[in-house]
C-alpha cells in the first residue's frame, strides 16, 4: 500500500485538519473566540409595500482563520450579511461584534481604520477603470496616508503574491476576469486585514479561472493565517475551499455545520436543493423502470447507499459486495473527499441474491451511513 | 480695415468664453458634484441642499440666453460696472452656462458605477476620497465631452451677447454682415465660426477618447 493510500486510509491520517471539524483546538486557544459574532441581527429594507425583513434573527460565529462559507439563493440575504461586517450595511436590529468589540456605534473615523483591517473582494471586480492596475492596489495605501516608499515595496509585493508581476502598467479594462479579480485581491490585502470578504467573488468567471480564484483565496487563507467569509450561490465553491458553511434561507440560518456534514447530510430541504447538481441521481432510463414492487423472479433491487462522512473513510467494496450476495451492479455513483471526509452516493442493482430488501439494507447499513431501497427493474 | 476688425472680433470671442467657461468649469464642477453626492443614497446626503441647488440650476437654465442677458443687465452692472462690451457679456454667458456644465457634468458623475464607490469604502477611504479618487477620475472623459458641449454652445451665446453689444464675431456678423448687407463679412464669419466650433468638438473628443481607459 502506497504511502498517500495510507495516509487517506488511517483513521488519523483521513482528518487534515482537526480543529476545522468543529472541535476548537487545544494548541490555540485564542481561536476560541469568535473572530466575527452575530448576535440576533435583523435588516430590513423599506419596500414599496412597507417594511421588507432582509435579515432576522441572525446567531453567528465565525472562527479566526477558517474559511466560512455563507450560501443561499438570490434574494436570501446573503449579501446584507456579509456586507454588516464592514458596514456597508447598516444592521436594523442586532449586534455585529469583531473581535468582541460591537461596530454597532462606530463613527465615521473609527468605520475607516475597521474597513482597512478588513479586505474585501466583488463579483465584478471593482477596479477604479481610469487607474492602472499599479494605482488601483495603491489606492487604499495613499488614501490612508501611507509614505510613498513603503507604497512601492507593498504594492509590489502583493502584485507578486497574486501573479500579476509585469502587467503593472496595464488598465483593468486590459485585464482578463481572473487577471481582475487577482488586482481585487492584491487591493483587498494591501492593508493586511485579518479579515477578507468575497462577495461573489467567483461567480463571473468560468470554471478553469473560477479555479485557480480559489487556489489562491486557500492559499492566503493558509499563508496569511486570514479569515476568510465568502458568499456564493454555488456549493461547488463552498466545497472546494470552505471549514464551515451556513444555509441562508429568507434572511434566516436553515442550516448550520462543518461542510462535509452539510454535504453529506444536508438537513434543510434549501440546502438539498443547493446540493441537487453536484449530487449523482438514477440515470433515467433506470429510473423510467424503476417498479415499487418485484415483478419478477430475478429482479434486481436497486439500493442507494449514502457515505455522509461521519466514519471518515472510503467504503470499502468488496467486504461490500460480499455482504450483499449475489450480482451487484453499479449504475451510477461516485465518492469525494471533502475535508479529509469521503463522501457519496452509489446506486447499486443487486439480482440473485438470497437475501431480502430489509435484510439488504441492514447488511448494507454496515458498511454506508445511510441504505434503502429505492425499487425493482427487471 | 474691416479684416482688423474682423480680428478683433475673434479676440473678443476669445476671451468672452474663454473667461466665463473657466468660471463655468471651476464653478460647475463643485456644483454637479454636490448635485450627485447631495442626492438620496449619496455620500454627501441633503435632500434639503439637494432640492434647493436642484431648483436653482432649474430655474437658469430653462431662461432663454437673450431673455437671461437682459434681465441680469442690473446685476451685470452692479458687478462690472458696465452694460456693455466684452466683460458685461461674461456675466451672463458664465451665469446660463455654469448650470448648463453641471448638469451634463452630473450625469457623468451619477453614471459612475455605485460598485466602485462601494469597493472604495470597503477600502477604507473618507467621503472626500471617493469624490477625488473615484468620482471624478472615473467621470472625467464624459466631464470633458460635456465641457466641450458647454464650450460649442458658449460660442453660440456669445454670437447673441454680441449682437446686443458686447463685441465678437456676433458683433461683426450682425452689424456689417446684416445691417449693412455684406455677404462676404458675413460668410467670412461663418466659416470662423464653424472651424472654431470643429476644433473645438475635435480637441474636446480627442481628449476625452484619450481618457477614456474603459
Amino acid at each position: 500500500m502506497s504511502a498517500t493510500a495510507q495516509r487517506l486510509l488511517s483513521p488519523h491520517g483521513a482528518i487534515a485538519h482537526p480543529e476545522r471539524l468543529g472541535q476548537p483546538s487545544e494548541l490555540h486557544p485564542e481561536k476560541q473566540h469568535a473572530h466575527v459574532r452575530f448576535i440576533d441581527l435583523g435588516k430590513t429594507y423599506e419596500g414599496q409595500q412597507g417594511l421588507v425583513p432582509a435579515l432576522q434573527g441572525i446567531n453567528l460565529d465565525i472562527r479566526r482563520g477558517e474559511v466560512f462559507g455563507i450560501i443561499g439563493r438570490s434574494g436570501a440575504g446573503k449579501s446584507s450579511l456579509i456586507r454588516t461586517i464592514n458596514r456597508l450595511e447598516k444592521p436594523s436590529s442586532g449586534r455585529v461584534l469583531i473581535d468582541q468589540v460591537d461596530i454597532g456605534a462606530f463613527n465615521e473615523d473609527t468605520l475607516v481604520d475597521l474597513r482597512r483591517r478588513i479586505g474585501m473582494i466583488f463579483q465584478h471586480f471593482n477596479l477604479m477603470s481610469a487607474k492602472t492596475v499599479w494605482q488601483n492596489v495603491e489606492l487604499p495605501l495613499k488614501v490612508a496616508g501611507v509614505p510613498k516608499d513603503q507604497r512601492q515595496r507593498k504594492v509590489a509585493e502583493l502584485l507578486e503574491l497574486v501573479g500579476l508581476q509585469g502587467k503593472h502598467k496595464a488598465y483593468p479594462a486590459q485585464l482578463s476576469g481572473g487577471q481582475k479579480q487577482r488586482v481585487g485581491i492584491a487591493r483587498a490585502l494591501v492593508h493586511d486585514p485579518a479579515i477578507l470578504l468575497c462577495d461573489e467573488a467567483t461567480s463571473a468567471l468560468d470554471p478553469e479561472t473560477t479555479q485557480s480564484i480559489l487556489g489562491l483565496l486557500r492559499e492566503i487563507n493558509q499563508r496569511l493565517g486570514l479569515t476568510i467569509v465568502l458568499i456564493t450561490h454555488e456549493m461547488a465553491v463552498i466545497r472546494e475551499i470552505c471549514d464551515r458553511v451556513v444555509v441562508l434561507e429568507k434572511g434566516e440560518v436553515v442550516e448550520q455545520g462543518p461542510v462535509w456534514q452539510v454535504f453529506g447530510n444536508p438537513q434543510h430541504a434549501v440546502s438539498r436543493t443547493l446540493l441537487a447538481p453536484l449530487q449523482h441521481a438514477l440515470p433515467e432510463d433506470v429510473q423510467a423502470r424503476l417498479q415499487p414492487h418485484p415483478s419478477a423472479d430475478h429482479a434486481s433491487v436497486v439500493l442507494d447507499l449514502q457515505f455522509t462522512g461521519s466514519n471518515g473513510t472510503e467504503p470499502d467494496l468488496s467486504a461490500l459486495f460480499n455482504a450483499l450476495g449475489g450480482r451487484v451492479s453499479l449504475l451510477h455513483g461516485g465518492v469525494e473527499r471533502i475535508q479529509g471526509r469521503a463522501l457519496g452516493h452509489l446506486l447499486l442493482a443487486v439480482s440473485h441474491s438470497p437475501l431480502s430488501a430489509n435484510e439488504l439494507i441492514s447488511r448494507a447499513r454496515q458498511y454506508a451511513q445511510q441504505a434503502e431501497v429505492l425499487g425493482y427493474v427487471a | 480695415m474691416w479684416l482688423d476688425r474682423l480680428w478683433q472680433g475673434v479676440i473678443d470671442t476669445f476671451l468672452m468664453v474663454g473667461v466665463s467657461s473657466l468660471i463655468a468649469l471651476i464653478l460647475g464642477i463643485p456644483l454637479a458634484v454636490i448635485l450627485v453626492t447631495s442626492g438620496k443614497g449619496g455620500i454627501f446626503e441633503a435632500p434639503n441642499v439637494n432640492r434647493v441647488l436642484g431648483a436653482f440650476v432649474n430655474i437658469f437654465r430653462s431662461v432663454p440666453f437673450l431673455i437671461l442677458m437682459v434681465a441680469l443687465i442690473p446685476f451685470t452692472r452692479l458687478i462690472v460696472g458696465t452694460t456693455y462690451g466684452v466683460w458685461a457679456a461674461v456675466v451672463p454667458l458664465t451665469i446660463a452656462s455654469t448650470p448648463f456644465f453641471a448638469r451634463i457634468a452630473e450625469v457623468s458623475l451619477r453614471e459612475v458605477d455605485h460598485g466602485l464607490i462601494e469597493a472604495a469604502q470597503a477600502m477604507g477611504c473618507r467621503r472626500w476620497h471617493i469624490v477625488w479618487h473615484v468620482l471624478l477620475p472615473e467621470a472625467l472623459p464624459g466631464i470633458v465631452g460635456g465641457f466641450t458641449i458647454t464650450l460649442v454652445t458658449m460660442i453660440n451665446s456669445s454670437a447673441m451677447a454680441g449682437a446686443i453689444g458686447a463685441g465678437g464675431l456676433g458683433d461683426i456678423a450682425y452689424r456689417y454682415g446684416y445691417q449693412r448687407f455684406d455677404t462676404q463679412v458675413m460668410l467670412t464669419v461663418i466659416v470662423l465660426l464653424v472651424i472654431l466650433v470643429a476644433v473645438i468638438q475635435l480637441g474636446g473628443d480627442r481628449l476625452a477618447l484619450r481618457l477614456n481607459k474603459r
